[in-house]
């Protein structure tokens, strides 16, 4: 039977035990040997059997009503985005630079120049919502082609006109590496729904890895870098989030 | 008499486990979004069937049209000594503060416990037996007739005593059953259907549920029906005399419950 000492017992016991459960998943030794190894795991099986698979494309009957915003909606702390949001974007240029044979600028009209890419995809937030929008712009291998990779650089970096972080604000930035980077869906867009990017989802350009969680999307891109490694960058773990508060740097689930 | 095989135990203990870090980091998970939809897309502006928030003081609960007042346990509930926001209480999350990141770290890592021990007990109880010989219903016991009796025995909580309590009855073979070919399963696939890198790998996943956001309110319903079964299943075990039961789970071994005297 159970007595109203088993009822104290049990009562003194659960909050022992998420005590317990907090300090485990705070201790680093926990965190590398159990978290840090699962999450490797996850990885390695998720890009294993999603290969070079394309994420669902949908129709304009699919599409979200009213897309929200999220993350930073501007950058206006940064003098070049204002500049080049209060011209119309012809004060603005994307840099591509870092390990490449030709480094150089495009322009906005330059980069709509190039062949477009057009797709109608389900953008899942890390949280658990999940909205329809449409996006064009050029694939991302046609800069990293018109550049010219350098054999020794492995992933490719997105630096961004906003910040997050409340007081102690940092840089948003985002990396992936070459495998995302040269599938076909990455692109970099500046068009939303038939429209010129709106400054909230990240205006004049945004990044699209569309097997990724919504975190990856890097808005209001200033600078594209390709690197050998991601130790230099931030605090090292390849994105603002991923520095900021552990989440998983490859986002596909 | 010997009545659980040790892939069975070994199983249960392990599932014990790992439901509970996946249930509470999951509820750790929900309260980043609080809100369910159905169809493929479901965010703030779209119209949500199921919302736990907090107004004016109070939290809020809405199941579709129906709204209740939560506050203390869902939208609002106290965490060391103040009122805050939040969907469910710390004391029913992994980890007990704020964390998306954490929680999604052992929801994540824990989950191919879970789905590793679903596949490795279905392939095992099908291939010694133990599925088809004590889990699958025979037909006389499928009648209408036969499962009320079973349920007009429960009701009056006869449960089965001597050699008839050491085999499974149509109420707890359709309740294993539809746990663990359907519920555990439907946990790990719904799982799947919210993940951009596996719908883009398995579209299918996103049509057998209708959608991410469908997938993801399955998910929620699935998880508190296995939380239901864990309770059912608990109050059995109590009634059913727990020693026994929880002994005959961790060594195997079962002491035959005595036959009623008339």
């Amino acid at each position: 039977m159970i007595t109203r000492r088993h009822m104290l017992l049990a009562g003194l016991a659960a909050p022992a035990l998420l005590t317990g459960c907090d300090r485990l998943g705070q201790a680093p030794s926990f965190r590398d040997l159990v978290l840090e190894r699962g999450e490797a795991v996850t990885r390695r099986v998720q890009r294993w059997i999603v290969g070079d698979a394309l994420a669902r494309e949908y129709t304009e009957a699919d599409l979200s009503p009213d897309f929200r915003t999220n993350g930073s909606t501007s950058a206006e702390w940064n003098r070049d985005w204002v500049r080049g949001l209060e011209s119309g974007w012809r004060d603005w240029a994307l840099e591509l630079g870092g390990l490449v044979d030709r480094p150089r600028r495009f322009t906005l009209a330059e980069l709509q120049a190039l062949p477009q890419r057009r797709q109608i995809t389900r953008h899942d937030c890390v949280e658990g919502w999940s909205a329809i929008g449409g996006w064009e712009g050029p694939q991302l291998s046609t800069l990293l082609n018109a550049v010219g990779l350098r054999p020794e650089a492995r992933f490719i970096v997105f630096h961004c006109a906003d910040q997050l972080g409340g007081l102690t604000p940092s840089q948003y930035y985002e990396s992936i590496d070459l495998r995302e980077a040269f599938h076909p869906q990455t692109i970099l867009a500046h068009r939303m729904n038939d429209a010129p990017l709106p400054v909230g989802h990240g205006a004049p350009l945004r990044l699209r890895v569309e097997r990724q969680l919504g975190y990856k999307q890097a808005k209001f891109l200033m600078r594209i870098e390709a690197v050998s490694a991601l130790d230099g960058i931030g605090k090292g773990r390849g994105g603002y989030w991923e520095d900021a508060g552990w989440y998983e740097w490859y986002a596909g689930i | 008499m010997h009545r659980h095989r040790l892939s069975v135990r070994l199983w249960h203990w392990l599932n014990a486990g790992t439901f509970l870090v996946m249930f509470m980091s999951g509820l750790m998970i929900f309260n980043a979004h609080p809100r369910l939809y159905w169809g493929e897309y479901g965010a703030n502006p779209d119209p949500a069937w199921l919302e736990i928030g907090a107004s004016d003081g109070q939290g809020l609960t809405r199941v579709g049209a129906l709204t209740i007042e939560t506050t203390g346990l869902l939208g609002l509930s106290e965490h060391r000594g103040t009122m805050r926001e939040r969907a469910f209480p710390d004391w029913a999350t992994l980890p007990s503060y704020y964390s998306l990141a954490v929680a999604r770290r052992w929801h994540l890592t824990f989950a191919w416990l879970f789905a590793g021990g679903i596949a490795f007990y279905l392939l095992w109880t099908l291939l010694n037996g133990h599925l088809r010989r004590d889990l699958w219903p025979r037909r006389a016991e499928i009648t209408p007739r036969a499962i009320w009796s079973d349920i007009v025995a429960h009701a009056r909580l006869r449960l089965p005593r001597g050699a008839e309590a050491a085999r499974y009855h149509i109420l707890q073979k359709l309740a294993y059953l539809s746990v663990t070919l359907l519920a555990i399963p439907g946990m790990v696939l719904t799982g799947l259907a919210m993940s951009p890198a596996m719908t883009a790998a398995w579209p299918w996943l996103l049509d057998l549920f209708g959608g991410r956001q469908s997938a993801r309110s399955l998910h929620f319903i699935i998880a508190w029906g296995l939380v239901g079964f864990i309770v059912v299943h608990l109050v059995m075990v109590l009634l059913a005399g727990p020693l026994n039961g929880i002994r005959a789970m961790i060594t195997g071994r079962f002491r035959l419950p005595k036959e009623r005297h008339p």
